[in-house]
């Protein structure tokens, strides 16, 4: 168990040090920093002097350890459009995000889960081909065109919701929240709807195949020759070995989650890191790019050592096989 | 009154094209404490009608005639919540795989309590006794512990005592094991056999045994119904139908098992059911280089060859473990014999076969083919030479021919790439090869789903002679096939080597048929090379305790008819 | 069974006729899905390409706008011009139904290739993952897993933001589509490679490329001779998908601004455009592109969707 979490852990560190490096040579080598740092009325004594301060004249590898070391105390620099910390920036916006992406995950998972298993039982029924048809056209319909179809209908037509922003936030310490408000509450809606929806019919046609699958296995047939009821069947024996390729997919899920933010956070105009995000490719402010996505893989990387856990907790021969190391 | 009684039964699954009658109006009847066997070759039938008498005929298969009663009452077309209160309860089924029929999320005494609850209801500690008891019943050793371990903890004999035992749980008057013991080792298969005897006797229940091995069905059962496309051929006593079948199917079928005790020059050929192809051998033999087999000198020598799979990675050394498939093994292979290899699963027969087949490289020992070493695969120069003087028949005639490729494509490869001949000359040969082997020439023009699985393995041989080699080896070239068709093959081959002069390497883990084959065989244990001996003289007489285990484990077959068999050698 | 002859003296017959005949082709002839989706896709691949001869008007020829005509509603007469367009005109007075065509044309060239470069990329790499395994397979399973973590859309816009950083803004909107091809095949190439890997694996084992080994055919033929045309099947069904996913792709990151210019819009630049207009009631020009959009990126994954289950690989 704990060689497993380490060797886990060994990895993840692996990739963030990859991703910072890749972060990295966008600071470094994606425009020059100097340029857009400096106006155009500048001398060669300026650059050279802002050369030295920034440490540019020194060798790749040393630039990259000051780089990471400024990485893990949270220092990226400054906005090379707004001119402030970087993050200063992200803390003021990431709440937004995050409250966004934990509804709208929530509303995923569940009903995503719920209904991929009902599919799955009842995959002769009408219902659930009549769901299968409606969540063709869910895959098919991009983001942001669910947003505006939810803009056009509640907020233009019926005018019943607000098309933009959060509504109202309250500050509790330095995290601004949407959740203690009714007008934070009534933004939220549509935009948590639009993220969900799509994750919502990948997960439900993920569980809907790999439950189908585990249904055909010899152990289902066994259990069914023993007379065991179709209920104990489908949502003892069969739900449990659906699960297990379910949470990895499903938590690579919950990662796009946060990048698709970029989308809905743009359709609803949402100041949330995502909007900082397309702003900051837009005029290629490489320093906030490069902190947001330092921040993300943060994020996922901690979600998938969140998932290999449960993987673990429900297998047990990955248990065993742990032990035996 | 018999507990089961299946009578007239017609099972059909309707297709696009037509209608596929999988059994055609059977009748059987099983009494308690009776095994049945229920024999046939694939596609007979047989395991249709286990599943039909479990209501879990898949879609969109149907019962489309007969009953099957269960001590007097009717549960053909009966609805699915009482068929499912009678599964499990009043008959029970046994799979092939005890890999797969276990749920590896799940403990063995949640899968037991839960059936048992189930069924008998009552509470979780009389359920709990009743699992332990099973458990222990079963013959494995401390119950205590073992039950609260995953499958993936067990064996695969104990696995399938497990089934046995979840199978057990509720009392069940009768029990189908569909092919219980296939894909278990002979050691294993033994003791499982005899677990269900001893089990059918005891409780009185009636087992229908769905088995293609005769020598499961001589050994254990205690009546025995023929099947032939889905058609009940002959029904009677397991010493009768053995003994004197009347049939001329059965007849044919008893004809075509090799025996151990009795060494025949060929297999009497089955003529039922269909023409005989015929292998074309004295055509091939004119056309074959003359070989001059020089016994003075071994074709092989082979010496203190090891072989090492890495069985778990690691990034530093230390980290790795090693399992090691073969180790040490020495052995030569005169010219123009048949040396046998047997052994276990995972004994490492095959992987000594691949390391001469050059397809695994060696991590110790050599390989001298006619004087000269062929072990080291990175000598291009030698290894071209020495590959067109070897081919290989593989197990599976379903997988060892690229489904994309159309025949003569996969006939035409060797001799392509070694730049044998060219153009024309290459069709005329495959075109020969494909009639001598009694496909006929047109068979060229087609895929290999469009064959029959003895049909494949005679691609399999053409692409094998395509570079007239010297030496063949066979991995197992039967163990996948009907006894009838195995019959056909083990014939061909037997002709190559004695009308082109082939020398063989014959890999089974089938002792009768190392006995119809081989001129010397060696027995494998845990990669080592036990005993080498001539054949007569092993089965006659072993050296070993591990070889006289294999043979005592062997099935008899004494008591089946030796009518037709022809020409004896010993 | 016996092992009889009867099998292969049937009468030969041509190659069309044996697929006509064949389970993939009655399974497509008895799906109305699979039939009217195909349907929808080749008309409108047909008037991608053949926009310029299809197209009332060439929208991007400033010589035939009239400003006069703009924000006219579809089917009705332009208040000034009298001019009737089919679907209406945008705010500078180009033609809807000429625009989507065109950008039908952008965004199905831009999804082709990325899922032709995508697939290009993870079939190599993933036969030779699976095939010689050992160190190279860590390496290239390694990179796909680690940005299996990240989004496709998401390294797609990296990709894009970083191009866009390097080249010279003269040529940004020359380069942005195919900038944006590139952008969609990296994303995309790990879905194949673990497919295309996934599937050699099972095959590398089969005893078919063990007689092609002993032989002595070498590594390259048997790789692409051999088990790629075993495993095309499942490519294809991920190419089917992956096409709707690009196409998504490709609309997603030209809404966002990111994509395709509005010098050469696609049918995702052309939803941007529109979004502007549709809260003052001007809502044809979204709604076409958008029409089309769902209908194109719907048919193909229902094609996908019908390949899966008519194919029936074991796929994930």
């Amino acid at each position: 168990m704990f060689a497993y979490i380490v060797r886990r852990m060994f990895q993840s560190v692996i990739v963030l040090l990859v991703v910072g490096l890749v972060a990295f040579s966008m600071f470094r080598f994606v425009g020059d920093p100097i340029d857009n740092m400096l106006g155009q009325e500048r001398t060669q004594a300026d650059i050279d002097r802002l050369r030295t301060e920034l440490g540019l004249d020194q060798p790749f590898v040393v630039q990259y350890a000051k780089f990471l070391q400024g990485a893990v105390q949270g220092n990226f620099g400054v906005s090379y459009r707004q001119g402030r910390p970087v993050s200063t920036i992200l803390i003021e916006r990431a709440p937004a995000t995050l409250e966004l992406a934990f509804v709208s995950g929530f509303l995923a998972i569940t009903l995503g889960i719920a209904l991929g298993v009902f599919t799955a039982i009842r995959r002769q029924g009408i219902a659930a081909n009549v769901i299968m048809t409606v969540s063709l056209i869910g895959v098919s319909l991009p983001t942001f065109l669910i947003g505006i179809l939810l803009i056009y209908i509640f907020s233009v037509e019926l005018d019943l919701l607000p098309s933009f922003g959060r509504g109202e936030t309250v500050m509790i310490g330095s995290w601004s929240t949407g959740f203690l408000t009714a007008s934070g509450l009534k933004a939220l809606i549509l935009p948590a709807i639009t993220l969900g929806l799509y994750q919502m019919t990948l997960i439900m046609r993920l569980v809907r195949s790999e439950m189908l699958e585990v249904l055909r296995a010899d152990y289902v047939r066994f259990a069914r020759a023993r007379g065991l009821s179709e209920r104990v069947i489908n949502f003892r024996h069969a739900l449990k070995n659906t699960l297990v390729p379910v949470i990895t997919i499903t938590g690579l899920q919950l990662g796009s989650i946060i990048a698709f933010a970029i989308i809905t956070e743009t359709v609803f105009q949402w100041p949330g890191v995502g909007l900082l995000f397309i702003n900051a490719i837009q005029f290629v402010d490489i320093p906030v790019m490069a902190a947001y996505l330092m921040l993300i893989s943060v994020m996922f990387v901690t979600i998938n050592l969140i998932v290999d856990l449960l993987y673990y907790a429900i297998d047990p021969r990955l248990r065993v096989d742990a032990r035996a190391t | 009154m018999s507990l089961l009684t299946i009578q007239d039964l017609t099972v059909e699954f309707p297709t696009r094209r037509q209608l596929f009658t999988a059994v055609d109006h059977a009748s059987l009847s099983v009494e308690p404490g009776e095994i049945h066997g229920l024999v046939g070759e694939s596609g007979a039938g047989k395991s249709t009608i286990g599943a039909a008498v479990m209501g879990l005929l898949e879609r969109p298969g149907r019962i489309a005639g007969g009953q099957i009663k269960l001590g007097g009452d009717q549960i053909s077309g009966i609805d699915v919540e009482a068929m499912r209160g009678l599964r499990g309860k009043k008959i029970s089924m046994i799979f092939q795989d005890p890999l797969t029929s276990l749920n590896p999320l799940f403990t063995v005494r949640e899968q037991l309590v839960e059936t048992i609850q189930a069924h008998l209801g009552g509470s979780e500690a009389e359920a709990n006794k009743r699992a332990r008891d099973l458990i222990d019943r079963v013959g494995i050793p401390d119950p205590d512990t073992r039950l609260d371990q995953y499958p993936h903890q067990f064996s695969g004999g104990m696995r399938q005592r497990v089934v046995i035992a979840l199978a057990l749980c509720t009392e069940p008057d009768v029990i189908i094991a569909d092919e219980p013991t296939t894909a278990l080792d002979v050691s294993v298969q033994a003791q499982i056999l005899d677990l269900i005897k001893e089990l059918a006797q005891e409780r009185q229940v009636g087992v229908i045994l769905i088995t293609h091995d005769m020598g499961v069905i001589a050994d254990t059962t205690d009546r025995v119904t023929v099947m032939y496309a889905g058609k009940v051929v002959e029904s009677g006593t397991t010493a009768q139908v053995m003994g004197q079948p009347q049939h001329e199917y059965t007849k044919s079928l008893i004809a075509a098992v090799p025996r151990p005790t009795l060494k025949l020059h060929r297999f009497p050929q089955i003529s039922y059911g269909g023409r005989e192809t015929r292998f074309a051998i004295e055509d091939m033999a004119r056309h074959w280089p003359k070989v001059d087999n020089d016994t003075s000198k071994p074709v092989y020598e082979i010496r203190n060859l090891t072989k090492k799979f890495l069985q778990r990675r690691g990034l530093l050394p230390w980290d790795r473990t090693y399992f090691t498939a073969v180790d040490d093994v020495s052995f030569d292979i005169q010219a123009g014999e048949v040396f046998g290899v047997v052994g276990e699963s995972g004994s490492g027969k095959s992987t000594v076969a691949r390391m001469i087949a050059g397809l695994y490289p060696v991590d110790g020992g050599t390989i001298s083919f006619q004087g000269k070493l062929v072990s080291d695969l990175s000598d291009r120069a030698v290894q071209d030479e020495y590959r067109k003087n070897i081919q290989m028949i593989f197990q599976d005639p379903y997988s060892s021919l690229n489904p994309r490729m159309r025949v003569d494509e996969i006939v035409a490869e060797p001799i392509r790439h070694h730049k044998l001949m060219s153009g024309t000359d290459i069709k005329r040969r495959v075109d020969e090869l494909l009639d001598q082997v009694g496909l006929g020439h047109e068979a060229g023009q087609k895929y290999p789903h469009e064959f029959s699985g003895g049909q494949r393995q005679r691609i399999s041989i053409a692409r094998a002679l395509a570079t007239q080699p010297r030496f063949l080896i066979c991995d197992e070239p039967t163990s996948a096939l009907d006894v009838s068709i195995q019959a056909q093959i083990l014939n061909i081959l037997k002709d190559l080597q004695e009308h082109l002069g082939l020398t063989m390497l014959f890999i089974s883990h089938d002792l009768p048929v190392v006995r119809q084959m081989c001129d010397r065989v060696a027995v494998m244990k845990q990669g080592q090379m036990v005993e080498i001996q001539e054949t007569s003289d092993l089965f006659a007489n072993p050296q070993t305790d591990y070889a006289r285990e294999l043979l005592r484990l062997m099935p008899k077959l004494d008591d089946l008819s030796t009518d037709g068999l022809g020409e004896r050698e010993e | 069974m016996t092992d009889t002859m009867e099998t292969t003296k049937s009468a030969p017959k041509s190659r069309l006729a044996k697929f006509w005949d064949s389970d993939f082709a009655w399974s497509f002839r008895h799906s109305p899905v699979a039939v009217i989706a195909s349907l929808v896709v080749v008309v409108l691949v047909l008037a991608a390409i053949f926009a310029p001869l299809i197209a009332p008007y060439n929208p991007f020829d400033p010589a035939t706008l009239n400003l006069m005509n703009g924000f006219t509603p579809p089917g009705t007469p332009n208040a000034f011009t009298q001019e009737t367009f089919l679907l209406g005109t945008d705010d500078q007075g180009r033609d809807v139904f000429s625009t989507i065509l065109y950008g039908l044309r952008i965004s199905l060239f831009v999804g082709v290739s990325a899922v032709l470069l995508a697939l290009i990329i993870g079939v190599i790499l993933g036969l030779i993952a699976a095939y010689f395994g050992g160190w190279i397979e860590t390496l290239i399973m390694r990179i796909a897993d680690v940005q299996l973590t990240f989004p496709a859309i998401l390294v797609a816009m990296l990709i894009f933001g970083i191009a866009k950083g390097i080249t010279p803004p003269e040529y940004r909107d020359e380069m942005a589509i195919y900038v944006l091809i590139i952008a969609i095949a990296l994303s995309d190439w790990v879905q194949f490679a673990r497919v295309v890997r996934g599937a050699a694996l099972v095959e590398k084992n089969k005893e078919y490329v063990q007689a092609a080994r002993l032989i002595g055919r070498g590594s390259f033929p048997i790789m692409f001779r051999h088990i790629l045309p075993n495993v095309l099947s499942p490519v294809l069904v991920i190419a089917t998908i992956s096409l709707a996913l690009a196409i998504i792709a490709e609309a997603t990151l030209s809404f966002l601004g990111v994509g395709a210019p509005p010098t050469q819009p696609s049918l995702g630049t052309l939803i941007r455009i529109g979004q502007g207009f549709l809260f003052s009631g001007e809502w044809w020009i979204l709604f076409f592109p958008a029409c089309t959009l769902l209908a194109l990126a719907l048919s193909v994954n229902l094609l996908g969707d019908w390949l899966r289950d008519a194919l029936n690989p074991k796929l994930r």
